[in-house]
């Protein structure tokens, strides 16, 4: 071993896991150099538009393009007709559902794509657009979700008549998607039954948008000579898409070339297949040009990827002290007119089963019913980790509910309720293995870091002089990392993550992953597992993603997966590197390799400290002097199959104000703390904490997608759907605790989705918090002054004395 | 209507001539036919603030100023912030303080701090947060280019002393 302090400087300059390295994507995005797919230009390219339906349910009673075309500049107009030849007018969904590419003789949602318009420029792909005579015979609309399966409701998908049997289960009615059933309904009942409290409480967490600042898009450029098709495209998940690509067009799958460049923002809208890219694919094929569609920022809100929409029925079962016995849930949840959620495939409801949360409850049942309506398809979106927002939603609500009725403080029963640490691994009553956590630890250093005690003491003050104050807890157990292969996939292939590097002769590295940055710092993040594992410093290890030419296969960045599973092969792959040269060192040393030890960036002959060949030594050696019947050169691929998700908690608590006269809420404080894991770089964590409960308090506190009665959308552009600004946006304390994960290499868990899933309970809890002394027990998001003043109203508080 | 026009103005220093109908947006003027793909789209209806441009002086959105309109006008695009001893202090802030993540609002950001802090060099927190109002971010939450603000503000102010 060399002397510490030395030691301590070669850590330091190898840059690995735990170090707050700056990021290595920003040089380029701060000087205007980044390249998203919107900047793509090539030669002879044209543009795409669709005409779009004004209508939510229609019958399409003919299509005119006669004008459109005659405009000069237009290429082509497509419609379903055109696209049926090729059997491309509809296409497969991932949750197992056909969704249209282009309307097919009827339109089930408001901004459903009706035809393809090709063109010069975006300027006359749009006047075209506009010329395109539509005849339409309004249909009645199913709106209301609840109404989907009356028995006169109207039907929304002819095109599935007669078939009873959907992807996840039978259907019972023509607008029904699936029923999906977990847990142990008979013990339910039979604990609701003797149980000595229990509460219920109806709770809808409201359609909302991810909507990222780049909307979606793509460029399809078709080689005729070669039969080659390059695709770049605003996708987390590039490898899917090419695979994808290749089952719909019949083109080989190493003909495709998929690239997802610099992506402007995900947050799962970008994992889907829309009808767009499929267009634009259509149309540089037949045309033999490049063509280019970029949606607008209302397409992107009216017709791509919306999330939540569940309609939720929460009861508890507990004793007089709190103690849960049994939790029971149903869920109405509203798909929109196509089942296109990106779930994994076996997984209509994602991973809802995660709600009993991080409480040790024995016993629940959980039932989701799935319903076509005509609205936009959808669901699984928005930093959600696959319906994880939803069922941390329900039971942090319920939990509320249930101390309220009895009286006992909200952390009180938390922390009466939580599962202990040395119940891990646990399973919960809905069949997840939970791997590690320390729940309560996380929210005695929060209360204790807020002063809990003495806010509740400012609360009841407040109330007494008639303010209207709350603070709202949320203990959350996320479920993350999808997946072991066994029961996680998209479309049939294994939900598995990948990482193949190659160091070369001078001592640098490259290595490229099956995943895909939008934001999450991989290129920083990644290089420094790596630096930790191979010895190499993080600043001379090259991260690349999104081309599907040279990256492994990997299913893409969504569901807070990269970490859990790139960035396990990342470690896995180091440590075949790393084998790899410590026989090529113990040929350079002429020692066995056991008399070599590890020391951050080289193996050193133990005892021996001056006898040790460095990671720059030994990665000149691989290409010139290996030991005979090794083969030249250091390279490692790892294809990393979890054995179980990963689950990152943390404990958040947010104090809010609330004007009785306005309804304004005003957060005063927000607290955050978060489980991750280990902490790869804190400065990147705290990072995705600020980004996630920014979006937290938009969904709490203003995003909705409303439809009216007849399907209209009211409100799909940023004139009404609410992206708070640096004004109204709280500002965060954040804080952890480091409970690793024991089946993961380094003991990292995933932390981008935590705190929208974990934050919006929080902001909620809040809001109703305030309400808690005058018998309110739920109040449904989002918390804007008009609806909060409406409350107000009705409860007579905001009165004047 | 669709007569071209010629409208001459300077980008970053430099005179440029486009031939361009007088519908078209002056952010796909410069994105389409100047290549200064930094400047981007995200709403096209002057919410967002992707495509903050400098403007004569002031900050604007460029995707609802038609460029018949930039006759003669002195444009300042995120291209043109870097200067010849390197990047201008607020590229060093959004780096430093981890203002940004997928990049895509950064560009518009920075055009904004960069006039923001010669309207007002030495902002409070309030007066950054109020300032940078008229730009969208969906990745920050906007706490970390808050301190890039105001790194820039202690970087510009140290180098005017």
């Amino acid at each position: 071993m060399g002397i510490p302090t030395e030691h301590y400087t070669r850590k330091e300059k190898l840059g690995g896991v735990g170090c707050e390295r700056r990021r290595k994507e920003d040089a380029r995005f701060i000087q205007g150099k980044g390249n998203y797919v919107d900047d793509i230009k090539l030669p002879g390219m044209l543009h795409g538009d669709f005409v779009r339906s004004p209508y939510a349910h229609a019958r399409i009673k003919s299509i005119d393009a006669s004008a459109a075309l005659a405009l000069p500049g237009v290429h082509a107009v497509l419609t379903a007709k055109d696209l049926k030849p090729l059997n491309l007018h509809w296409m497969p969904t991932l949750a197992g559902d056909v969704q249209a590419v282009l309307a097919d003789e009827k339109v089930g949602f408001q901004y459903q794509e009706v035809a393809f318009v090709v063109a010069d420029d975006r300027y006359i792909a749009a006047d075209a657009a506009d010329m395109v005579k539509v005849e339409y015979e309004v249909l009645p609309c199913v709106s209301d979700p609840h109404r989907a399966m009356d028995p006169d409701a109207p039907e929304i998908r002819p095109d599935l008549a007669g078939k009873m049997q959907g992807a996840h289960s039978a259907r019972k009615h023509h607008n029904h998607i699936f029923t999906w059933e977990v847990g142990d309904k008979a013990a339910t009942d039979l604990a609701f039954s003797m149980a000595e409290v229990t509460v219920k409480e109806k709770i809808w967490y409201p359609r909302n948008h991810g909507s990222p600042l780049e909307t979606c898009g793509a460029v399809a450029a078709f080689d005729k000579a070669n039969g080659e098709l390059k695709l770049w495209v605003t996708s987390q998940a590039p490898h899917v898409v090419r695979t994808v690509v290749a089952q719909l067009s019949g083109l080989d799958e190493a003909r495709v070339h998929v690239v997802a460049p610099d992506v402007g923002g995900g947050f799962g809208v970008k994992v889907g297949i829309y009808p767009g890219y499929v267009c634009a694919i259509v149309a540089s094929i037949s045309l033999g040009r490049p063509v280019k569609w970029i949606e607008d920022r209302v397409e992107h809100l009216a017709a791509t990827a919306f999330g939540r929409d569940y309609h939720m029925t929460g009861e508890l079962a507990a004793d007089k002290d709190g103690r849960i016995k049994a939790l029971r849930v149903h869920v109405l949840a509203d798909h929109g007119a196509f089942d296109s959620c990106a779930d994994p495939s076996k997984w209509p409801a994602g991973f809802f089963n995660i709600c009993t949360g991080s409480y040790d409850i024995k016993v629940a049942y959980v039932c989701v019913d799935g319903v076509y309506t005509n609205k936009a398809p959808g669901g699984v979106s928005y930093r959600c980790s696959f319906r994880v927002t939803e069922a941390s939603y329900i039971i942090e609500r319920m939990i509320d509910v249930l101390a309220q009725r009895l009286g006992i403080d909200k952390a009180e029963i938390r922390l009466r309720n939580f599962i202990k640490p040395e119940q891990f691994p646990y399973m919960s009553a809905l069949g997840w293995e939970y791997d590690s956590g320390n729940y309560a630890e996380g929210l005695r250093k929060v209360l204790e870091a807020c002063d809990y005690a003495g806010l509740r003491r400012e609360q009841a003050e407040k109330r007494a002089r008639g303010y209207l104050m709350g603070i709202g807890l949320s203990t959350f157990t996320e479920i993350v990392g999808a997946g072991p292969t066994k029961i996680c996939d998209i479309l049939g292939v294994g939900m598995f993550d990948s990482c193949e590097i190659r160091v070369h002769p001078t001592g640098s590295a490259i290595a490229r992953f099956g995943t895909k940055d939008q934001g999450q710092s991989h290129r920083t993040t990644y290089a420094q597992i790596l630096a930790t594992e191979i010895g190499i410093p993080s600043e001379n290890i090259m991260i690349e993603e999104g081309d599907t030419d040279t990256a492994p296969y990997g299913l893409g960045t969504y569901g807070s997966r990269s970490t859990p599973t790139a960035g396990a092969a990342a470690a896995r792959a180091g440590r075949k590197i790393r084998a790899k040269a410590r026989k090529i060192a113990a040929h350079l040393l002429e020692v066995s390799e056991d008399d070599l030890e590890w020391d951050v960036d080289r193996f050193v002959v133990k005892g021996v400290p001056d006898q040790m060949k460095t990671m720059k030594d030994i990665a000149w050696a691989a290409y010139n002097n290996v030991p005979p019947g090794l083969e030249p050169g250091l390279e490692a691929v790892d294809y990393y199959d979890p054995p179980n998700m990963t689950y990152p908690s943390g404990a958040y608590l947010c104090v809010v104000d609330i004007d009785r006269y306005t309804g304004e809420v005003k957060v005063r404080r927000f607290y955050a703390l978060d489980d991750c894991g280990t902490r790869i770089n804190p400065i990147i964590i705290d990072g995705q904490i600020h980004g996630g409960l920014t979006e937290a308090f938009a969904v709490a506190m203003g995003q909705e997608l409303p439809y009216d009665k007849e399907g209209n959308l009211l409100g799909a552009s940023l004139l009404d759907y609410f992206i708070p600004t640096a004004v109204e946006t709280p500002k965060y304390e954040t804080d952890f605790t480091v409970t690793p994960s024991p089946h993961h290499p380094i003991g990292a868990k995933g932390v981008g989705e935590s705190p929208h899933v974990g934050g919006v309970s929080a902001f909620s809890n809040a809001v109703i918090d305030a309400f808690s002394h005058v018998g309110v027990t739920h109040i449904d998001m989002p918390y804007k002054s008009c609806n909060v003043w409406k409350m107000l109203h009705a409860l007579g508080l905001d009165k004047r004395e | 209507m669709n007569d071209k026009q010629e409208v001459t103005f300077t980008v970053n220093g430099e005179k440029v001539s486009v031939d361009v109908v007088p519908r078209e947006l002056l952010v796909h003027t410069l994105r389409e036919r100047l290549n200064l793909t930094g400047t981007h789209i995200g709403c096209d209806s002057s919410h967002c603030g992707a495509c903050t441009v400098d403007f004569n002086g002031r900050s604007v959105k460029a995707c609802t100023v038609l460029t018949v309109q930039a006759q003669d006008a002195h444009i300042v695009t995120v291209e043109g912030l870097a200067g010849p001893s390197g990047l201008h202090p607020v590229q060093e802030g959004f780096q430093q303080e981890h203002g940004l993540q997928c990049g895509f609002c950064t560009p518009g950001m920075l055009m904004r701090a960069y006039r923001f802090l010669q309207e007002n060099p030495n902002p409070t927190e309030d007066q950054v947060r109020t300032g940078m109002a008229g730009n969208l971010c969906r990745c920050t939450g906007y706490q970390n280019i808050v301190k890039a603000v105001q790194y820039a503000a202690n970087k510009l102010s140290a180098r005017s002393v």
